[in-house]
């Protein structure tokens, strides 16, 4: 409706006002400021853990799956007593057979017992009984020795994988292969040694003494009534359903749950853990969105309240632009278009602000964010927002001084 | 003709008192005329010029402006008319100061449509012809009080309009500044434009050819549409 030098005009005139007005403008836009600042900084941070958190699942395998022995829920505990709901060997080897969406799977049951090597002896040192897909589920490969094979298992042989930090706890040679060890005064032979625990947000501290032995031989160390949990290696991320139905289905039969029994057990995927993780992020990201909202609105008040000074001051402005021939439509627009001018400059601060902050913080070591950056969506969405806030409050004062006599106006002082 | 009122009236409504300040206006002013409207304050001339510049409508009556009757338009088409057809020439100039002159004299033309292709073309000529040609890039404050009120008229005629509206354009201005300005309103009447001025001076008043007096919301004395000397009007004035 009007020509596009209006708006030219209109945005250059509202950058010079905001120009000569420098103090006042910084001043007024600071709410929006410091609201877009905000919101970026925090969508980065909140990214920037995600990021890593994801990134840390894909390299463990994203493509897990565990189950546990569960309760069912609200159920009383005499009616699924222990015996009922733990996982028992024969069920996992039907696991490993009847599974085709599983490739690899192996049983951890953890102890801890006494260790003893010549002089040296240690309490409590965590002895874990593992099937030999372990290595490759768990991605621990041996440094020095050999890995655990099939014929350990099937044989429960006396034979033990310490990790790294074993070597020195237990005063053993830096090839400790052919030494032996007492756990829990029997005598182990030791085949080799896995690097220690690869650091992750689940896991900093990775530097404790670790045996791991056969799960054959682990069950015959252990009371009958032994708790023990497996994990699954996958297909692939997508056959997760599947898998679940497989092992379920399995599970089930084995024992013999009826069509309205409970599930006397977990399976849980590393999917979920994604999706749990993605939901949190979501939840944090509103969260944040929410109380952000509320300073941006606290902002644009303050952006109504200079425009109203605005108007007031230019009343005989106003007044030479409709005796020129401003049609009511024009003022409104001209003063819309300032006020948006002004919070979008101030949207511009905020984010330039909130990339150095996310920036600032990808670059300090030990936080955990260096992933932290702003998403594009959140510089689209800051964006809108504050041109948003700009029209909405823009809109009263504009409308003011669209509706101003032009007699009245230029007699104004 | 340009103008033409036939008993236009106006009143105002203040709380319960109304005001005639307009009460049976019947004018006509030909093209090419150079009109003097005199009266002291309350006379109403005020009001008259609003009308005649579209900055209001009347209560009653008709206004024609250039062969149009401007009497009954909506608000929008009264903007149209202010930007097309009347200049405003104020007494304080009323230049938006952080604006070159250049871009003060083009402001019409950005509430114009479609014509704007040639406006700096059209913005300078207007300049050039108010004898601003080298102040062009000078913002209001670099400039006296007589080029602010030149800036002022070459916005005004910019778009060539039926009538040149000037509210005590010399009240601001000292004597020799004064007499400058209505020289140049002299010149631009002289190439044909049609000018109003308000003012109380009887000496900026000689300069014009015709002087109509308001008095009380009507004409008190109109000294006519006939050729004469200015200089003898005003003595008529004066009187």
């Amino acid at each position: 409706m009007l020509n596009p030098l209006f708006y030219l005009q209109a945005i250059y005139l509202a950058l010079s006002q905001i120009w000569a007005n420098k103090l006042r403008s910084i001043l007024t836009t600071l709410g929006i400021i410091f609201g877009v600042w905000a919101v970026t900084t925090v969508v980065a941070a909140i990214s920037g853990v995600t990021t890593m958190v994801l990134a840390e699942f894909e390299s463990l395998g994203g493509s897990k799956m565990f189950i546990f022995p569960d309760r069912p829920d609200d159920a009383p505990r005499n009616k699924y007593p222990w015996e009922m709901i733990r996982l028992k060997p024969e069920e996992l080897v039907a696991l490993a057979t009847h599974c085709p969406s599983v490739i690899g799977i192996t049983p951890q049951t953890t102890f801890g017992a006494s260790i003893q090597h010549g002089e040296r002896q240690r309490d409590g040192v965590s002895v874990t009984g593992i099937w030999p897909d372990w290595h490759d589920i768990e991605r621990r490969t041996t440094l020095i020795g050999r890995p655990f094979a099939g014929i350990d298992e099937d044989n429960a042989r006396q034979v033990c994988l310490v990790n790294e930090a074993a070597i020195s706890e237990l005063g053993l040679d830096t090839d400790p292969t052919g030494e032996h060890i007492l756990i829990n005064t029997r005598r182990f032979l030791v085949i080799g040694v896995v690097e220690n625990k690869q650091e992750s947000i689940f896991d900093r501290d990775t530097t404790g003494t670790e045996v791991f032995i056969p799960f054959a031989t682990a069950v015959k160390l252990q009371s009958p009534e032994f708790f023990f949990m497996i994990t699954m290696k996958l297909k692939g991320p997508e056959v997760v359903e599947e898998a679940k139905a497989e092992a379920k289905f399995v599970l089930r039969q084995a024992r013999k749950l009826g069509p309205d029994d409970p599930n006397t057990f977990e399976i849980f995927a590393a999917d979920e853990f994604i999706e749990g993780i993605q939901k949190v992020a979501g939840i944090m990201t509103v969260g944040g969105a929410c109380v952000v909202a509320v300073s941006l609105l606290v902002g644009g008040i303050g952006i109504m309240n200079i425009m109203l000074v605005s108007v007031s001051e230019r009343t005989r402005e106003i007044g030479l632009r409709k005796a020129v021939g401003a049609t009511p439509a024009a003022v409104l627009m001209q003063f819309l278009l300032e006020a948006v001018t002004l919070c979008i400059a101030g949207g511009l601060i905020g984010i330039a602000a909130g990339e150095a902050t996310s920036f600032a913080l990808s670059v300090i070591p030990g936080i955990g964010l260096s992933q932290a950056a702003v998403p594009w969506w959140a510089i689209v969405m800051s964006f809108s927002f504050c041109a948003v806030i700009g029209v909405v409050f823009g809109m009263f004062p504009a409308i003011k001084a669209a509706r101003l006599d032009p007699i009245e106006a230029l007699r104004h002082e | 003709m340009i103008i033409r009122t036939r008993q236009l009236r106006k009143v105002y409504r203040v709380g319960v008192e109304r005001i005639h300040a307009l009460r049976g206006i019947d004018l006509e002013i030909e093209a090419n005329e150079f009109v003097a409207i005199m009266g002291s304050s309350g006379s109403g001339k005020s009001t008259l010029m609003n009308i005649i510049g579209c900055l209001d409508r009347p209560t009653a009556g008709t206004y024609e402006l250039d062969g149009r009757d401007t009497s009954r338009i909506s608000v929008n088409e009264l903007a149209l008319a202010r930007n097309q057809r009347v200049g405003f020439v104020f007494q304080s100039f009323e230049l938006l100061p952080r604006m070159s002159a250049l871009h003060n004299v083009e402001l019409p033309l950005i509430y114009a449509k479609g014509r704007w292709r040639d406006r700096r073309r059209k913005a300078k000529a207007a300049l050039e012809r108010v004898g601003l040609g080298d102040r062009m890039t000078h913002r209001p404050s670099q400039l006296s009080g007589g080029q602010k009120q030149r800036v002022a008229i070459a916005r005004a005629i910019l778009n060539n309009p039926a009538v040149l509206l000037a509210d005590e354009p010399t009240g601001n201005l000292d004597s020799g500044t004064t007499r400058e300005i209505m020289q140049l309103f002299e010149q631009l009447h002289d190439d044909g434009q049609t000018i109003l001025v308000v003012t109380h001076e009887p000496d900026v008043a000689s300069h014009c050819n015709r002087i109509i007096v308001l008095a009380d919301g009507l004409i008190a004395s109109d000294s006519g549409t006939a050729n004469g000397h200015g200089a003898a009007r005003a003595e008529q004035a004066r009187a």
